[in-house]
């Protein structure tokens, strides 16, 4: 458990110290919400009810985009080769990274959603159905946007590749996302979008670290352990 | 008394063995074409000239005859590379891969065929190329899903590592695609329900059923022969490669 903690800690320290790279997904974020209004016009009414699509699109191109750093960096300064060495299993390490993901990446976005709420002229309910939805959506798009970054780290140029590889893989979370936002098909359908949602999450939480471990492991050897 | 740990040649191992596989499945292949094309010539006869209008359809129903044998491969194939994707996890058998890498195209390929015939077929009935209706929603993303496929076999320089990386993400996209399914068809259909395998038999008429077997065997047996076909190309242009690795080290003997 130690040892749990301090790659949390660790990895939290460094995503906070230099770079800023929580603020450069923070700003892309707010960005992607504040240029489509230029994009389909200054019409509130169409605003408001494009809104909680609008941040959740933003959310997930944001955190797609963050991918490429969760393993790449340690890859290539050689820490990923120590993991594998290490007491902890890497499944464990890669949920520790998870977790780290979803803190730096997710909660800052959801931090931030006000701001966009505001601007494009969202109600107060929906905005914290918006709020409850990404709150439980994010965790399975950082555990998902985990396994494709450990599916292309042992690729020199695979930057694009896991964001391709992972969007169509997500399009349950997002289904289900705006599903709890704008409940389809009368009243009853929204609590059941909110269960899908959050069993999706857990499930990606408790399988998709076995998964890329597996896949990390297997990248990095010539010959399957 | 010693034990004998040497691994025991039935033909499964020596179906391991890529000239072996090529060896012993090339007398298959010009059956195989001749049976695909006689399945062609009478599934396309059957398709054309003896089955009738629909009373509401009219002639456009003879897009079935392609549009459901290939909706029908689009998932087959999957379930193909899946099988072959356990087959390199919990085997490593060497032609699961080649097995594997050959059919991602062949998928994307009848993916794209059905969407395509799909939505030509739509125009005059639904009255619109494309409507997000939960079925041809699903068959998108199970495109972009083999393309994607298709893209990191494309990436890696190394075969056999790529192998093992995509036979993960084949088998964690096999449990994804029945959740997408799903979540999709939770979100909007309009497809018509299942028609040919229901409880109380098939609701079509034989005169429609017929053509539509014929071409559904015609289809399936063109996607093994390709497959082979596939494989055999496979296995060359990775000896292709070792020779040239060879060469370039200047050992080639």
């Amino acid at each position: 458990m130690t040892g749990f903690l301090s790659v949390i800690r660790r990895d939290l320290r460094l995503a906070f110290a230099g770079g800023g790279d929580v603020l450069t997904l923070l700003l892309f974020f707010i960005i992607v919400g504040a240029i489509v209004p230029f994009a389909v016009g200054p019409d509130q009414e169409l605003l408001s009810r494009i809104a909680p699509g609008v941040v959740w699109i933003a959310a997930f191109l944001s955190m797609l985009l963050g991918l490429d750093r969760l393993f790449r960096p340690d890859l290539e300064d050689g820490t990923l080769a120590l993991y594998r060495l290490a007491d902890l299993p890497l499944s464990a390490v890669i949920a520790a990274k998870v977790i780290v993901q979803w803190l730096t990446s997710a909660l800052p976005l959801i931090v931030a959603s006000p701001f966009l709420a505001v601007i494009l002229t969202m109600d107060l309910d929906t905005f914290w159905r918006t709020v409850l939805s990404l709150l439980l959506g994010t965790p399975a798009l950082a555990a998902f946007g985990a396994f494709g970054a450990a599916v292309t780290v042992a690729i020199r140029r695979g930057g694009l590749l896991a964001p391709i590889l992972i969007a169509p893989l997500c399009v349950p979370i997002l289904i289900f996302g705006i599903g709890v936002i704008a409940p389809l098909g009368g009243p009853g359908q929204g609590t059941a979008a909110m269960l899908f949602l959050a069993a999706l999450s857990l499930m990606a939480l408790a399988l998709t670290p076995f998964a890329a471990a597996l896949a990390i492991a297997w990248g990095r050897s010539r010959a399957p352990p | 008394m010693s034990i004998d740990t040497t691994p025991k040649m039935n033909w499964w191992n020596r179906l391991a063995h890529p000239g072996q596989f090529v060896q012993w499945t090339r007398p298959l292949i010009w059956p195989l074409v001749a049976l695909t094309a006689l399945l062609f010539a009478a599934g396309l006869y059957f398709a054309f000239f003896n089955s009738p209008a629909d009373y509401q359809m009219g002639d456009t129903v003879r897009i079935m005859y392609v549009h459901v044998p290939t909706a029908w491969l689009s998932q087959f194939v999957y379930g193909t590379m899946a099988v072959s994707a356990l087959g390199t996890l919990v085997w490593r058998h060497p032609m699961a891969d080649v097995s594997m890498k050959a059919a991602a195209p062949l998928g994307a390929a009848f993916t794209a065929m059905a969407l395509f015939t799909g939505s030509l077929w739509g125009r005059p009935t639904w009255g619109t190329f494309w409507e997000w209706d939960g079925r041809m929603t699903s068959t998108l993303i199970l495109l972009f899903i083999y393309l994607g496929i298709v893209a990191l076999w494309r990436a890696f320089d190394d075969q056999l590592k790529a192998a093992r990386i995509v036979a993960i993400f084949t088998l964690v996209g096999a449990v994804n695609v029945p959740i997408i399914k799903f979540s999709v068809d939770w979100w909007s259909t309009l497809h018509q329900p299942a028609s040919v395998f229901t409880a109380d038999g098939p609701r079509m008429p034989g005169s429609i059923l017929t053509p539509l077997f014929v071409m559904f065997f015609a289809f399936t047996f063109l996607f093994i022969t390709l497959q082979l076909v596939a494989m055999h190309t496979e296995v060359k242009r990775r000896r292709v490669m070792t020779l040239e690795r060879k060469a370039a080290r200047g050992d080639a003997s």
